[in-house]
């Protein structure tokens, strides 16, 4: 079977990148994006060091499902936060939204 | 089973899902025009519920295409449309964007060096070829000295953030 | 010799030929990927004939007659008609995203055959969670549509679409929670086990309200009537497939029927028995379990075209009302109601024991009670309904009545 390094090396890739999206990206739905697949790094951690190290414990399992309901719930309330920010300033760049008083 | 020297199915069904979800992860931060970049998103998490298949987690591969492609992918991509009209505006990088790529490159270079390798650089074949079922797994969520607790958090969570999204998005009336 | 997986049977020839081990089971798979996704691509040409001529007698004229004895080589007249349009793409147009839009609608749908048990031998492949694969491969057609609409740079088509995504999103649930039942009855989500366990009783006798709650929410997943705000060829210029003509266009439509068809093979795998038939003749013959699974299914797909011909559209704020107000909040009582009863028939001891499962007698017991607490819910429902109806009846009638006296003077 494939050696644990390598799912662990694509996860580390997987959560660089995300990082480099979150820092670099002007539009918040780009961030947001870079968000996600930092969250999908760290399931598929979770799910590698499940299956090699203890596959009889549903700990790893349990674990990911729950980052995925946190994922989708975070996902959505931040979509809504950013439609309403669109709603009161035309602009969803993230160098815009940096007054607190409308 | 063996294509060639150790070229079994599996490394190639790994080799495939690792240039789908990195080729896309990439198309994701790269890409100018958001609406691709929606797209390169579900095409990375595809390549992460292939990658679930893969580790024997099935309920979790299936779970992965029907929440994240299927809800957050619809998601992203209404956002999308909603925050920029039809005009075909090109998206621009921070001015700081080479310093992120620094920042993400160590990142990853410590990650390697630091973690990985010392700990899992030797690392091989799974410990047990044989894994729990989805049954365990429905158990281990309802079962009352496991993760029934959490699990009922978690719905409590989602209520949460349904009715909180729609109210901050609602438009005043 | 087996021949029950074509893994067994092509590759020895393969091998003994001179092909090299793994590719001849590559091989062998991939022509048996072929041949199953060839099945429904062949059903529905009898499909697209089928539904015109039921169509057209419902509504007292012929249908196709012209091409072929009774219009039976219509579909392939359609076909080349629209093989020779012009290939089209849109000024602006996205081109990859345009055309892989109906690639993936019809793809969401044949994915849908791999799971399906044709046979006590034939399954595509016995998945361990196939009831949960088919709702996570249902959300594909969902993206394809938001694919076709956004590539066609065209501001209906994108208003037409954010309405068919709203539909097909809130239908996902109460199709999901119903899907439930038949998994909770036979205790495992594959569909094998599923159609499996009703040998004993099917499972439209021990759970009439899922069967029902799925047949409408699968009809507004694939946009039929009543539901068709998807296509309303007399209302909103078409809809999100404004810009498609040709062959694409021909793409859409039969993924469509094949849709319809799709829900009406899982109506019969879920609900009524699959490829049972009657006295274990499918154990001895089968080739007749396929038989039986597409009696089954043509029996729910001509239920599901008499409905569409004879009922008016709905709008789409009824629709979103009639989703979260009605078949939500009922599906989870059902699921509620029915784990319940489950648990209360167990306790009392009339379930059938496990060797006595297969015995259509053994299972009445439990049957009755089940159907008995469907049927309470059915009417508890209605009565809710019907009484909130009268009551804003009433009020609408009062209200009427009071106005002329105040006004005019």
């Amino acid at each position: 079977m494939v050696p644990l390094w390598m799912y662990l090396t694509v996860a580390a890739a997987l959560f660089s990148i995300g990082m480099y999206g979150v820092l670099a990206r002007r539009n918040a739905v780009a961030v947001l994006m870079g968000i996600e697949l930092m969250l999908n790094a760290v399931n598929l951690n979770l799910i590698a060091f499940w299956r090699y190290l203890t596959p009889f414990n549903m700990s790893g399992q349990a674990f990911a499902a729950f980052v995925l309901v946190v994922a989708a719930a975070e996902v959505a309330v931040g979509l809504a936060i950013i439609i309403a920010v669109y709603r009161n300033r035309q602009s969803v760049e993230v160098e815009d939204v940096d007054m607190l008083k409308g | 089973m063996n294509f060639g020297e150790g070229l079994t199915p599996e490394a190639f069904a790994f080799g495939l899902f690792t240039i789908l979800t990195l080729g896309g992860a990439l198309g994701v931060v790269t890409s100018l025009n958001l609406v691709r970049a929606a797209i390169w998103l579900m095409l990375t998490l595809f390549g992460i519920a292939g990658y679930f298949v893969l580790l024997s987690a099935p309920f979790l591969a299936s779970v992965q295409v029907l929440v994240y492609i299927g809800a957050i992918g619809i998601l992203f991509s209404f956002a999308v449309m909603l925050t920029r009209g039809m005009t075909n505006l090109k998206e621009r990088f921070n001015d700081q964007w080479w310093l992120a790529g620094l920042a993400a490159l160590t990142a990853f270079v410590l990650l390697m060096v630091g973690v990985i390798v010392p700990a899992f650089g030797n690392s091989g074949a799974p410990v047990s070829d044989q894994v729990t079922t989805t049954v365990d797994l429905g158990v281990a969520l309802v079962s009352g000295n496991q993760y029934v607790l959490p699990f009922e958090v978690a719905s409590l969570l989602l209520t949460a953030a349904m009715i909180g999204a729609i109210v901050i998005a609602r438009e005043d009336d | 010799m087996q021949c029950d997986n074509i893994i067994n049977t092509l590759a020895p020839c393969l091998v003994q030929s001179g092909w090299n081990g793994d590719l001849a089971n590559f091989a062998s798979i991939f022509l048996g990927v072929i041949i199953l996704a060839t099945f429904p691509l062949l059903v529905t040409i009898v499909l697209i004939w089928f539904e015109r001529k039921f169509a057209a007698r419902i509504q007292d004229r012929l249908g196709p007659n012209r091409v072929g004895p009774f219009g039976l080589l219509q579909p392939f007249a359609d076909v080349i008609k629209l093989l020779g349009k012009e290939d089209i793409t849109p000024a602006g147009a996205d081109k990859l995203i345009y055309n892989i839009a109906p690639v993936m609608m019809v793809m969401s749908v044949l994915l849908i055959w791999a799971v399906v048990p044709l046979s006590p031998i034939h399954v595509g492949m016995d998945l361990e969670i196939g009831a949960l694969y088919i709702i996570s491969v249902a959300s594909f057609g969902t993206l394809s549509v938001i694919f076709a609409s956004w590539s066609s740079n065209n501001k209906y088509a994108l208003l037409g679409a954010f309405r068919v995504v709203a539909q097909l999103i809130s239908y996902e649930v109460p199709l999901a929670l119903s899907l439930l039942i038949p998994v909770m009855l036979a205790g495992s989500m594959s569909l094998v086990d599923i159609t499996q366990a009703q040998a004993g009783m099917w499972f439209i006798f021990v759970a009439p309200l899922s069967a029902i709650l799925f047949f409408i929410s699968s009809q507004a997943e694939t946009g039929r009537a009543p539901f068709d705000l998807l296509e309303a060829e007399s209302e909103l210029v078409a809809g999100f497939n404004i810009e498609y003509s040709g062959m694409k266009f021909a793409l859409f439509f039969a993924g469509e029927f094949m849709h319809v068809f799709t829900n009406g093979v899982l109506m019969a795998v879920l609900f009524a028995g699959g490829y049972i038939g009657f006295g274990g003749l499918e154990n001895s013959i089968p080739l007749l379990g396929i038989v039986f699974l597409f009696l089954k299914a043509s029996v729910f797909y001509m239920l599901s075209l008499l409905i569409r011909n004879a009922i008016p559209r709905v709008r789409i704020d009824q629709l979103m009302n009639f989703n979260w107000k009605f078949l939500v909040p009922v599906s989870i009582v059902n699921v509620v109601m029915m784990a319940f009863l489950l648990k209360v028939v167990q306790a009392l001891g009339i379930a059938p024991t496990p060797e006595l499962a297969n015995d259509f007698v053994a299972n009445i017991p439990q049957t009755l009670v089940l159907f008995a607490g469907n049927v309470v819910l059915g009417l508890l429902v209605m009565n809710t309904v019907s009484s909130r109806i009268r009551k804003e009846r009433l009020q609408e009638s009062a209200n009427r009545a009071i106005v002329p006296m105040g006004a005019g003077d």
